[in-house]
């Protein structure tokens, strides 16, 4: 039944678009985080989306292939008094685009409600093929 | 009298059938709105529907065939149909999925779902006063 297949091309968009929510968030809580877990600045962390075939070649779901570091450098800031500043006196911090992020927040927040339109419309449609005949 | 009740009822379910189909694809396209280089896909519906009726006896869409030794139908609906969209603002990524114009054609491609559910929900009614004489 292809309907069903919905479901599932759906459902992969609904999981990718929330991890794409939640690197986003680690990107916003982590703005200000100028000593990571490795004694480094945080980089920005950014999600891979590819096209999968689900089921049917016709139902390609999203998949997230890889979760890729910024690699650009993070911006400095002159704070002599923080521990993290070099001889110079300039704390590097991450290299966090906020506008950037929100822009991307807003973004996976549309597609997520678009997913979950498409999936409540399939179970309309399932469910008036149920009673089908009645 | 039941290849005869099979008849009655066989264009509406070639519709429903691609109709499902097309909306598996749509909803393809609304999932991949975000995955870079994806290419929009849609059904050509009308051809499809016209070979599905053309194909008649030679078993019309193409069965599901979920295990090595089920027989393979004749005509296979899947990769003719599907035509690429042509973006009219094509976005820097390579996506062509173009959201305003998935979701109408989503509501509408579920619009004529339900329509046609609701012809056969009629002829089915109509058959029963047949059947039933009163």
């Amino acid at each position: 039944m292809s309907i069903l297949n919905s479901f599932q091309v759906a459902g992969s968009a609904l999981t990718a678009q929330s991890l794409r929510l939640n690197a986003v968030a680690s990107n916003l809580a982590n703005a200000d985080s100028v000593v990571g877990s490795d004694g480094k600045p945080y980089r920005a962390k950014q999600v891979v989306f590819a096209a999968t075939p689900m089921g049917h070649p016709a139902a390609q779901g999203v998949r997230v292939t890889q979760v890729v570091e910024d690699s650009s450098p993070g911006r400095l800031v002159y704070d002599p008094r923080n521990p993290a500043a070099n001889e110079r006196g300039y704390v590097t911090m991450p290299n966090v685009n906020v506008v950037e992020e929100m822009t991307n927040m807003i973004s996976a927040a549309r597609s997520y409600q678009t997913n979950v339109e498409v999936m409540n419309t399939a179970r309309q449609l399932l469910l008036r093929t149920l009673t089908l005949g009645q | 009298m039941v290849n005869k009740l099979d008849n009655a009822l066989w264009f509406q379910q070639q519709t429903l059938n691609l109709r499902a189909y097309r909306q598996q694809v749509l909803a393809a396209n609304i999932a991949n709105a975000d995955t870079p280089h994806y290419q929009a896909r849609d059904l050509d519906f009308s051809s499809a529907l016209q070979a599905a009726v053309a194909g008649r006896g030679e078993g019309g869409l193409a069965l599901a065939r979920t295990a090595p030794r089920h027989l393979a139908t004749a005509v296979s609906a899947d990769p003719t149909f599907l035509k690429y969209r042509q973006p009219t603002q094509a976005s820097a990524d390579g996506n062509t999925v173009e959201m305003d114009v998935e979701r109408a054609q989503f509501a509408d491609n579920s619009l004529h779902y339900e329509a046609g559910l609701t012809f056969i929900t009629h002829q089915i009614r109509s058959l029963l006063t047949a059947l039933q004489g009163q």
